[in-house]
This record gives structure tokens, C-alpha cells and sequence, in this order.
């Protein structure tokens, strides 16, 4: 029945005796491998998500070069916090939520689900890829800040360890926020406007390039609705001396509160998360 | 053993309903019964929109019913575990994902998911992507990246094999190297359900083929059968010298080339026998169940880009 007339099949190789499954942190491993080789390939993505913040920073920071009164605190310093956080923002929440909006569009999320690959590996290998890259573009801002503004690093175990806690949970809110936002484009072409938009905006009420002190006090009170302002204020209790306290909303660090409130905002992401994943793009 | 065993399988989607517009159900799968066994090759011809898309989604565990038995390889997809996803295989429609990385770098990537994957090279070089093995995916061509979906889909060394036309955007020669490479997978016992628009790849696969139209099945049969057609009458061509060229349909043709051949007394001028073609036998069957105005847009397959 079949036109096998005239072809020649060749055999596979044989199938190897049955090795066990492959494991969780391997699969996860590969998934960050592929996802940081991509990002590294595609410019554009490199740009917006990685190179970004670190202009900004050297454009702004070079720009408000004046000491605050009554601080002794240059405003490029302070900019400067809020810059590392927005970078931390950046390649959390705005790198997921685009990557996943256009993994789903492009049925990719289909392709993994339709492997044996455990749903867990594609949590953690986002996980694992958002690390590296929060890492990195920590650590540039960082090193940029340091040399060209003066910025402190942390003098102190106390300051390390806010500053171990606001990295942590605001990677962690800003990843499970841009899992949970990656569901609201209707395609992958509306991902960028869509997740850009309010990061925008929020850095600016939220005291990333302007003065948290300058934000009428309407859009403060927004932007305390959101992780962003709370990240800001803990890396300004992290790299700006305690003479600068008198410039935050409440006289004080608060620094309880700005954990509490990223943790609370990293587990409502996760159940949003929980809610709202889909790994096609219809019904 | 059967592969897949489908018993009164429907599928209805509603969409709209808000923002005051009205809500539409459309009844994609309207009650399919089909089984496909173990080895066997079976080919889903219909329109687009006759449920094909759905009914396959359904098999593959990437979609829910809403009644209807389904067993493949002895579970209900919907119930789909990490071993059971081991043993299928699915080529994709093309998705224009991974541009930026290389064709080894993703089906190496793919293979890493399986616990007895195929050799990565081998794959590559099966599907027909030997040269092309380090280029950026973003650079090939469209019968390229249908190549690779066809790699992903057979890295994992599936016993039953989903393959939604495969062939889309082939040259013929590529269509001819990825025959082989099915009859391949054949001979190693792989259930394959296909799903083309080329009657001629049916026909050249397939052991058995059903026309879906209209969410349901409408014939079934092997390509050489389907709808009758072995039963159907041939047609015999000839050019007759005073009259010019003739055609005669018969349902003895092997007595009406006998009696042209006595009448010329030897060679007929210009003689042809033709059977109907799958092709031709495949738009009768939809033309009389009122199909050939497909086209409901919202069958788009969930995989792939609209």
C-alpha cells in the first residue's frame, strides 16, 4: 500500500538500556542556559533589559550632581538606589513578563508542556536565569555608582543584610509579578507596551529619577501600593548615610516595614501566579 | 493492542459573551469515534476547521473534552503524566521560537527533557539539517524550521508520533527525504497520526485515512479504498484518428482496452486508464456532505502563530 518501492529505509540506532529521568536541577539548568544565551544574542532584549538602567545611571547621575542640604548626600548617590532597583525591576519583572507573553504566544509554553519536562523546571530555570541576570546588572550599576558617584557600599553586616533582603525579595516579588503580568497581553507583539508602560511610570513616582521627597503626595501614596518604592527606600537604608533618613516619608529607614511589605507582594504574586498561569495563549 | 481508542468525542467552544456581544458556540467536535493501532499509520484529512486540529490537541494532552472516551496508549490524555508524555511525540506547526539560538543547541536542549533521547547529530542529520546544524534558527528557511519541528518532535523516541502537516513549505525532494524518514520511524514500530493537506502524502503513509468534516468523521477507509474508489469506475482515455480524443468512463476497463486494442489491432494511440485520484474521491466525500465552504478562523491550533 505504501510507495516504499524504490526507497531504502535506513534503521535508527538502537535504543539504550533505560537510564532514569533526567533531573530537576539538570533540566532547570538548561532551561537558564538557553533563556541567558538568548538574551545574550538578542540585542535588542540585551539593550532594554540589561544596558538600560546602566545609561540611565550615567546619564542621570551625571546630570544632578548637587548635595542635598541638610544631608551632606550628593543626589546622584541617592539616584543611584533607586537605579539598582529599578535594575533589579528590570531584569525581573519586565524580562519575564515579556519573555513569557511571547514564549506563550509562540506556543513554546506547548512545546514544554507536551515534554516530560516537570512544570517545576521552567519555574526554576526562570528562577536560576533571573538570578544571574539580576546579579549582573547589580553589580555593574553598582561598580558604575561607585566609581563615578562616590556611592558608599555598605559599611556595616547590618546594611549586607538589608541589602541581601531587598535584592532577594524584590527579584522574588518582581518575578512572580512578571509571571502573573506575562498573561495580560493578547499577543506577543503588545508585550513591550504593555509591560513598559506602568515600569515607567512607576519609576517615577516611586523615586528612581526624581526625589521620592518631589512626588506629590497622591502618586506617593500610589507608588507605595507597589514594590518599587518600597525597593528604593531599602537600598537608600543600604548605601546613603543615616543623615538622609529625615528625607524618607516617615523621618526613618522603616526598614521592617519594607520587607514585610516586598514579602507580602512576592506571596500575593505567587498566588496571582497560581491564578492566572496558562500555557496556551487560547482558552 | 490499539494505540488510540476515541468513542463519541465532542468539543464545543463559546467565545464572545461580553461587552454586550453575543456569545457563539461552535460545535468543533461533534461525536469522532476512531481507533488507530499499535504500528499503524493513520492520516486526518479534512478542511480547515472540520475539527482535525482539535481532535488531535485532544490525543496529544494539550487539550480538554468536553464528553467522550479517549484512550491513548492505555491512559486518558487528559490525565497526562511525565511517563506518558515520554512516549509521545509531537511535531509542532512552526512557531518562530528559539531565532537566536542554534538548530544543535535546541534539539540538544529538547533531548536533555527524555530519558532515552536519539542522538542528537542523528536527528539532525535525519531530518535533513546536517549543514544547517550551527546556524541561528532565525536564518532558515521555512522547509528548514518545519525540519527541526520534525526533529523535536521524534528526539524523544516516541512510540506514538503526532505530526500536524509535517510537509508544509517542503521543496518535493525534502517531501520525498521526509517520507523515508517516516517509513523509517515505521519500521522501528512507531504509531504515527498525520494530519496533511496533501492527498499524495496520505496516500504515499498512510495504512488507513479518515476524512473529518464538519467535527465528525465522514469516511474511513485505506487510501486505496476510501470512499469506494476501488469500486468506482475508471476512465479510459484514447485519441481516436477521425474523431479526435475520446473518453469513455467503464466499469470493465480492463474489456474496453481490449476491445480498442483488437479495433487498432494493436498499440492504442495515445491511451490512458486513471482511477479517481484520493484527491478526487476526497472532494467528492466533502462536496456531498456540504464541506467545501470550510473556514471557521477560530481552528487555529493553539501551538502555533495565527
Amino acid at each position: 500500500m505504501n510507495a516504499t518501492a524504490g526507497t531504502t529505509t535506513r534503521p535508527f540506532s538502537p535504543t539504550p538500556a533505560g537510564p532514569a529521568a533526567p533531573s530537576l536541577l539538570r533540566t532547570s539548568v538548561s532551561r537558564a542556559r538557553l533563556d541567558l544565551v538568548e538574551l545574550l544574542r538578542d540585542r535588542e532584549a540585551t539593550f532594554f533589559v540589561l544596558a538600560f538602567p546602566v545609561m540611565l545611571l550615567v546619564l542621570f547621575g551625571s546630570i544632578f550632581r548637587e548635595t542635598i542640604s541638610g544631608t551632606g548626600v550628593e543626589a546622584s548617590q541617592v539616584m543611584a538606589s533607586g537605579i539598582i532597583a529599578s535594575g533589579i525591576m528590570s531584569v525581573s519583572f519586565v524580562s519575564l513578563a515579556i519573555s513569557i507573553a511571547y514564549e506563550r504566544d509562540l506556543g513554546v509554553l506547548l512545546r514544554y508542556r507536551a515534554t516530560p519536562m516537570p512544570p517545576a523546571a521552567y519555574f526554576l530555570g526562570k528562577t536560576l536565569f533571573v538570578l544571574v541576570t539580576a546579579v549582573a546588572e547589580t553589580v555593574v550599576l553598582l561598580a558604575v555608582a561607585v566609581t563615578l558617584y562616590d556611592l558608599d557600599l555598605p559599611s556595616t553586616p547590618d546594611r549586607w543584610a538589608m541589602f541581601a533582603a531587598v535584592f532577594l525579595l524584590g527579584t522574588a516579588s518582581g518575578s512572580v509579578l512578571g509571571v502573573a503580568v506575562s498573561s495580560v497581553p493578547k499577543n506577543a507583539k503588545n508585550a513591550n507596551a504593555i509591560v513598559q508602560a506602568p515600569f515607567i511610570f512607576l519609576q517615577f513616582i516611586s523615586g528612581v529619577y526624581l526625589l521620592f521627597s518631589d512626588v506629590p503626595p497622591v502618586l506617593q501614596q500610589v507608588a507605595a501600593l507597589f514594590p518599587l518604592k518600597w525597593m528604593t527606600q531599602g537600598l537608600r537604608s543600604v548605601f546613603l548615610p543615616d543623615s538622609w533618613q529625615v528625607m524618607e516619608p516617615a523621618g526613618s529607614w522603616e526598614r521592617p516595614l519594607v520587607l514585610v511589605v516586598l514579602a507580602a507582594w512576592t506571596v500575593g504574586g505567587l498566588v496571582l501566579c497560581r491564578m492566572t498561569f496558562r500555557w496556551s495563549r487560547s482558552r | 493492542m490499539d494505540a488510540i481508542t476515541v468513542r463519541g468525542l465532542r468539543k464545543t467552544y463559546t467565545s464572545g459573551g461580553r461587552r454586550g456581544g453575543a456569545s457563539s458556540r461552535v460545535e468543533a467536535v461533534r461525536g469522532i469515534d476512531l481507533v488507530v493501532g499499535a504500528g499503524e499509520i493513520v492520516a486526518l484529512l479534512g478542511p480547515n476547521g472540520a475539527g482535525k486540529t482539535t481532535t488531535v490537541e485532544i490525543l496529544e494532552g494539550v487539550r480538554r473534552r468536553d464528553t467522550g472516551d479517549v484512550q491513548v496508549l492505555g491512559i486518558d490524555p487528559a490525565d497526562a503524566d511525565a511517563h506518558w508524555r515520554e512516549r509521545v511525540g509531537i511535531v509542532w506547526q512552526t512557531t518562530g521560537a528559539f531565532d537566536d539560538l542554534t538548530v544543535r543547541e535546541v534539539v540538544r536542549h529538547f533531548a536533555g527533557l527524555y530519558r532515552r533521547p536519539r542522538p542528537v547529530d542523528e536527528v539532525i542529520e535525519r531530518v535533513g539539517l546536517a549543514g544547517k546544524a550551527d546556524e541561528r534558527i532565525g536564518r532558515l528557511s521555512g522547509g528548514q524550521r518545519r525540519r527541526l519541528d520534525v526533529a523535536l518532535g521524534i528526539v524523544g523516541r516516541p512510540e506514538l508520533l503526532f505530526l500536524d502537516e509535517p510537509t508544509t513549505g517542503f521543496d518535493p525532494a525534502a517531501r520525498r527525504h521526509f517520507w523515508e524518514l517516516v517509513h523509517a520511524l515505521r519500521d522501528e514500530g512507531t504509531t504515527m497520526v498525520l494530519t496533511t493537506h496533501y492527498l499524495e502524502e496520505a496516500e504515499a503513509l498512510a495504512d488507513r485515512v479518515a476524512v473529518i468534516s464538519r467535527g465528525l468523521i465522514v469516511a474511513e477507509g485505506t487510501p486505496a479504498d476510501l470512499g469506494g474508489r476501488a469500486q468506482q469506475h475508471a476512465t479510459v482515455v484514447w485519441d481516436d484518428p477521425v474523431e479526435g480524443r475520446r473518453v469513455v468512463t467503464s466499469a470493465t476497463p480492463t474489456a474496453t482496452v481490449r476491445d480498442l486494442a483488437a479495433r487498432f489491432g494493436g498499440e492504442v494511440p495515445g491511451l490512458e486508464v486513471h482511477r479517481p485520484t484520493l484527491e478526487d474521491v476526497y472532494l467528492r466525500l466533502l462536496d456531498d456532505h456540504g464541506a467545501t465552504q470550510p473556514a471557521r478562523a477560530d481552528d487555529q491550533p493553539i501551538g502555533a502563530r495565527s
